[in-house]
């Protein structure tokens, strides 16, 4: 039981400290896990780590996954997993709770109407770093993905789908991996 | 029956989160404002302000905001586990069968396959909050809104940390549209 606990404590101080979410966890992670309690290789995490980014779902929540499954198996996997999450549900909750009651606030609102349009140049901030690299083709396929969500409406699990399909194919067709 | 709602929209976006963060904004957007219209674009990007300022994930932000929104404190119960459930079943599979994944070509494929429909998703969240389709709960209301946008678009071309940036906006904005009404 106390094993469990630990890995619980451990990805609760990992999920209570770590602001802006994904790879700003990586850090704190590594520090906690591999330097502090020496529970997994550095390389072992490191290849880990690459796998958690190409799964679905938030990083944060992947790692304590895959580290907590390494360690204890099914159970080690759901106690890190717990202690990741619970911090931002309890706080989340809480704002939720008393945002409904401050909300029509005169002061609120006015903060609100400055934080919107920020909040819109920080979802587009990483795009730039994102398509570096990138094949002009790849880069076009992107756009028409925008256009296609923003425009008609539709969910973007299809166009992941197809993508997903269409990657498969490509490396089936040509035997080699995709050109970035 | 809400928790089912619920958990369906939040179990697709946990099982298609691909790419993190804010990939994931694209699809929380489609479910949670486009098919359920559970909140306004506006109310949206107050969750990601929200959840800039808070720590952990975004998913997991607002799936227990908008599940306490839509339906209290089991509506948001029911919302963050099942966002979680699919990271747990596919990361534990990942982990189990690592070495054979690890050099498969056509897991590679997918994986880059996905590459630029991510980076399209993420597009797209920005979209839809620049140009909605309804004014109602629009975040873009004057020059201001464009200027702060522009702003924060040079700023964090700086690597200025996105927490500061918020700060300073939530302070703009009570400069600008709050501080005006004193005067008046």
């Amino acid at each position: 039981m106390r094993r469990f606990a630990e890995l619980f404590f451990s990805f609760f101080k990992i999920g209570l400290f770590t602001f802006g979410g994904g790879y700003a966890m990586i850090p704190i992670i590594q520090r906690e896990v591999i330097d502090n309690r020496h529970w997994i290789e550095q390389q072992e995490f490191l290849d880990l780590l690459t796998l958690a980014q190409s799964a679905p779902g938030p990083i944060s929540l992947n790692t304590a996954v895959f580290v907590g499954y390494k360690m204890y198996g099914y159970r080690g996997a759901l106690s890190a997993l717990l202690g990741v999450i619970l911090p931002s549900f309890l706080i989340i909750l809480v704002v939720a709770i008393f945002f409904s009651q401050i909300r029509e606030n005169a002061i609120v609102d006015a903060a609100f109407k400055g934080m919107r349009p920020v909040v819109v140049a920080l979802i587009l901030a990483p795009i730039l770093g994102f398509t570096k690299g990138l094949h002009w083709t790849m880069i076009s396929v992107a756009a028409v993905v925008a256009f296609v969500i923003w425009h008609f409406g539709i969910s973007p699990i299809y166009l992941l789908l197809a993508g997903a399909v269409g990657g498969a194919l490509w490396v089936a067709a040509r035997g080699k991996e995709v050109k970035r | 029956m809400i928790y089912l709602q619920l958990f369906i929209s939040y179990l697709k976006i946990g099982f298609f989160g691909f790419g993190g963060g804010y990939a994931m904004l694209s699809l929380i957007q489609n479910e949670i404002v486009v098919q359920n219209g559970w909140l306004t674009n506006a109310e949206f990007a107050d969750i990601v302000a929200i959840s800039q300022m808070t720590p952990g994930p975004i998913a997991i932000n607002s799936a227990t905001y908008v599940g306490y929104s839509v339906a209290g404190f089991w509506g948001s119960v029911v919302a963050t586990i099942s966002v979680c459930m699919p990271a747990l079943t596919i990361m534990t599979l990942i982990t189990r069968f690592f070495l054979l994944l690890k050099d498969n070509h056509i897991f590679k494929g997918i994986i880059s396959g996905m590459r630029p429909i991510v980076i399209g998703m993420i597009v797209s969240a920005a979209l839809l909050l620049l140009f909605p389709s309804t004014q109602e709960g629009a975040s873009f209301i004057d020059a201001w809104s464009w200027g702060l946008f522009l702003g924060a678009c040079y700023l964090s071309y700086r690597k200025v940390n996105p927490i500061m940036l918020i700060v300073l906006s939530a302070l703009a904005g009570i400069a600008i549209y709050y501080l005006p009404t004193l005067i008046a």
